[in-house]
């Protein structure tokens, strides 16, 4: 039985996690969340529950206190006064203060997934992806004597010793012999595997400012929690690139910000390399996810882009995510050019106008449940 | 679950009850259960209630204190409850002398909690009808789901507040003025012969009997009658509910009712608690070795907080002060009278009517009355008191006053009705209509708003036609009015 109180704290609970879920936009948005990634778990702030009543603000009651102290003398705290002693008594100020309720980060990706409707996502081959697994799963009458199931023999002897009459309680002493000996058996089981590999890529020529880095750091983060509910294995690969692309490692990818022109096409050559040399489609998920302010350089390297795409990369890819970020300099021409000259099912375009743009984004990229 | 006490507990407790016995208390019978600090917390979120409904808010409580504990920012010490027989916790992993201090402590609550005249009213057998409620909650809960009995919960608990703190003493209702249901107009008049008639019934008199007999019946026909302080009793009597519904409303105002005498005699209550623990330990129950435990337990519980005021030590103190007046007759009119500082100060009359009177005031007080009449300047002054007030300037509560007179206003007005708003409801009928009327008694300081529009609405969810409330905001009179789709606001005129 579920002990009372568990109930009441899990009903509690239950209500928190709405109350996450309305602010979901505010929290997901907060930068710092993915600074304790290392932890498992995520504290976040929600106002404690109080049941509303006809009452007195504090602030125009006061109160009495006792102690040292001129008149004008503040009283300490952080002009809060707390619940002063419990119930009625005087100074009885609950303030506003914030609860902590902590989550895992899956929790919270249950809860985007909830709030987003999210639909989970298919594996694709996951019944020709297979790897053999043993487990053990009964008793047999011969093994190696590694596998002896102590008990099993112990209990086999006992009955036979019982049944022949061989056994003395009084001085209880079981022998076993070669028919009474059980073994440990196992069974092997094909269990799918599911590994995926999301390739990012980001522009960071010097129309990129931090900002922008900042909403491309908080989008991966959540597009990397979804994915990576999803598969057993996930693999992560970083690219900058301005004019020339090169694959560096996350910490750089957030840092990093150069100056330059921009040209598209050296990351998506770059990102083709790689999947061709590290994951051969045929065992890997592969997820693409290109941010940029969408101003490319002109001379043709829109055009040498839309080959990549329709050659290399969307035939292998599950899904092929491009998110414009607006920056300073207004967002560029790259999202319509995309737009009119690729067509994919598996190719997602995104605008993402500022922080309050990253919801509904990572709803663009991910709400195909690919 | 529980364990017994063990024989060493056991003895302790026989010991105590004896010394308390022998001072003067009166108890019921006294049932301790040791429990860890995990079932402690459980019991304490439900008040220290075995059983109670199931709400989300006991949830919450057990969090706060589970993780409190865990962070080792509080600990409870000691839990009573008024019932008969009297319930009382110990934390299993608690030192022998605080053992000793709580069961001291406890035999103090269990004392008031029969004898002061607050509890008189209190049904004793609480425990048992907690439990009751909690079945029929649950069986509600099992009929028509638990949300939607859980949101009601909610609504009746948002207006739990608004009960009549006097009601259980007193009787307000018109019916018990013994009138029929329709009054004639027509006085009536004493039997005479007729040549007697305008002696024995004078004309003046059957005329102002007619205006009193007139007015009661304009009264009639407002309705309710009079204001009605009980809100949750009128809403239980008037408003559109399913039964179930009522019967949870009647819930949740029984154990207001019930709850109610605890928060009006706080100080009184953990100061008689304190000032017989301190008794007990110091004159009978302490071994040396246990001395220094005891002071730092002592002191923990009775330091004030910053700059706030601790009911312990208030009550206290208090008790101490008027054992000590009584002993030395420090009261009456000579006293009164005398302003020479140093007779004052040597004043002693010998009276020795201090353990009387305190015995006298635990019957017949409760916190309003008990600080408005033993609440003294000397008293004050001794021990620091002030009043403090929000400065807008500097963003913080700073010290306002140390005037006696200010601290005892300010001191009575935060216990006066439990410290909360006085509201009515006053018309039920608004623009014959149906519509809820509540007025706020306003005394200057005004609701707090936002809370209050949540708290209309709760009303209006359970009186479903559109509810007001008259109250005052930044010195202007208002109207707080909810249809069930918007909020309105209007001030009002007059």
């Amino acid at each position: 039985m579920i002990k009372r109180i568990e109930r009441d704290r899990r009903r509690f609970e239950d209500i928190v996690r709405g109350r996450i879920k309305k602010d979901l936009k505010q929290h997901l948005t907060r930068g710092e969340l993915i600074g304790r990634r290392g932890k498992e778990l995520v504290s976040i702030p929600v106002p404690r529950i109080d049941i509303p009543r006809f009452r007195y603000g504090t602030r125009d009651t006061g109160g009495v206190g006792q102690g040292p102290g001129d008149v004008g003398t503040p009283i300490g705290g952080d002009g809060q006064p707390g619940a002063g002693g419990d119930a009625g008594g005087a100074g009885d100020a609950p303030g506003e203060h914030l609860r902590e309720v902590e989550l895992t980060i899956d929790e919270l990706a249950d809860i985007m997934g909830e709030a987003l409707e999210l639909p989970r996502i298919e594996p694709k081959g996951a019944e020709s992806l297979q790897s053999i697994r043993s487990k053990y799963a009964g008793i047999k009458r011969a093994g190696p004597s590694s596998l002896r199931s102590f008990r099993r023999t112990y209990k086999e002897a006992l009955k036979r010793e019982i049944a022949s009459g061989t056994y003395d309680p009084r001085r209880p002493v079981v022998v076993p012999i070669r028919d009474d000996m059980r073994y440990r058996s196992w069974a092997e089981e094909p269990k799918p595997i599911a590994n995926a590999a999301i390739i990012y890529m980001m522009d960071v020529s010097g129309s990129m400012g931090s900002e922008q880095k900042e909403i491309v750091r908080i989008e991966s983060f959540w597009i990397d929690t979804w994915i990576r509910k999803h598969y057993d294995g996930l693999e992560t690969r970083y690219i900058v690139h301005d004019a020339a692309a090169r694959e560096v490692d996350r910490e750089t990818f957030y840092t990093t910000r150069e100056a330059g022109g921009t040209r598209i096409s050296s990351a998506y050559a770059l990102a083709a390399q790689i999947v061709e040399r590290d994951y051969p489609p045929e065992d890997w998920n592969l997820y693409f996810f290109h941010f940029s302010d969408g101003d490319n350089w002109g001379g043709g390297d829109d055009e040498k882009c839309f080959r990549l795409l329709t050659d290399r990369l969307l035939p292998v890819a599950n899904l092929f995510g491009y998110g414009q970020v607006e920056s300073r300099y207004g967002s560029g021409q790259f999202l319509h050019a995309l737009e009119e000259n690729v067509q994919a099912e598996n190719l997602v375009l995104s605008r993402i106008e500022g922080r309050d743009g990253i919801l509904g984004s990572i709803k663009d990229f991910l709400g195909k449940g690919k | 679950m529980p364990h017994t006490l063990t024989p060493d507990l056991r003895a302790l407790q026989e010991q105590i009850e004896e010394h308390a016995r022998a001072y003067g208390l009166d108890f019921f019978e006294i049932v301790y259960e040791v429990l860890d600090w995990e079932e402690i917390n459980e019991v304490a979120a439900y008040g220290g209630y075995p059983a109670r409904y199931p709400h989300w808010r006991f949830g919450m409580e057990y969090l706060e204190l589970s993780r409190s504990y865990a962070y080792g920012l509080s600990k409870i010490y000691e839990m009573v409850i008024n019932n008969d027989p009297t319930y009382a916790y110990l934390l299993a992993a608690n030192h022998r002398v605080d053992q000793k201090l709580v069961m001291a402590h406890v035999c103090g609550h269990g004392d008031f909690f029969k004898h002061n005249f607050s509890f008189a009213h209190t049904n004793r057998k609480m425990v048992d009808e907690m439990a009751n409620h909690a079945a029929r909650v649950r069986r509600y809960m099992e009929l028509h789901g638990v949300d939607e009995v859980e949101r009601f919960l909610d609504r009746c608990l948002s207006l739990d507040n608004l009960i009549d703190y006097n009601a259980p003493h007193i009787r307000r209702r018109a019916w018990d003025e013994g009138e029929g249901e329709f009054p004639s107009t027509e006085p009536r008049k004493l039997r005479a012969k007729e040549y007697m008639d305008e002696y024995i019934n004078p004309a003046s008199v059957l005329e102002a009997e007619r205006r009193r007999l007139e007015e009661a019946r304009r009264r009639e026909e407002r309705f309710p009658a009079r204001p009605e302080r009980d809100v949750m009793l009128f809403l239980l009597e008037h408003a559109p509910l399913r039964n179930w519904e009522r019967d949870v409303l009647g819930i949740v105002r029984e154990e207001a009712y019930y709850f109610a005498p605890q928060g009006r005699t706080k100080i009184m209550n953990e100061g008689w608690a304190s000032y017989w623990h301190s008794k007990i330990m110091t004159e009978k129950m302490l071994e040396p070795a246990e001395l220094i435990d005891y002071a730092d337990h002592h002191s923990g519980t009775m330091a004030p907080y910053p700059g706030r005021l601790n009911p312990y030590k208030l009550g206290l103190e208090l008790w101490r002060d008027i054992e000590e007046r009584w002993d030395k007759g420090r009261h009456g009119p000579d006293w009164e009278a005398c302003d020479d500082f140093e007779a004052r100060k040597r004043w002693d009359t010998g009276a020795m009517q201090g353990r009387a009177k305190i015995f006298e005031v635990r019957r017949h007080y409760n916190d309003v009355t008990f600080i408005d009449e033993f609440l003294t300047p000397e008293f004050v002054r001794r021990h620091g008191l002030f009043t403090y007030d929000y400065d807008p300037a500097s963003k913080q509560y700073v010290i306002s006053d140390r005037d006696f007179a200010a601290v005892k206003e300010r001191l009575l007005f935060s216990l006066t009705n439990f410290g909360q708003p006085v509201i009515e409801v006053v018309d039920a009928n608004h623009l014959n209509r149906g519509e809820l009327v509540l007025a706020h008694r306003y005394e200057g300081v005004p609701l707090k708003v936002d809370l209050a529009i949540e708290t209309l609405e709760n009303v209006q969810a359970l009186w479903k036609r559109p509810v007001h409330l008259e109250t005052w905001l930044d010195d202007e009179a208002v109207v707080l009015s909810y249809d069930g789709v918007e909020h309105r606001t209007e001030v009002r005129s007059g």
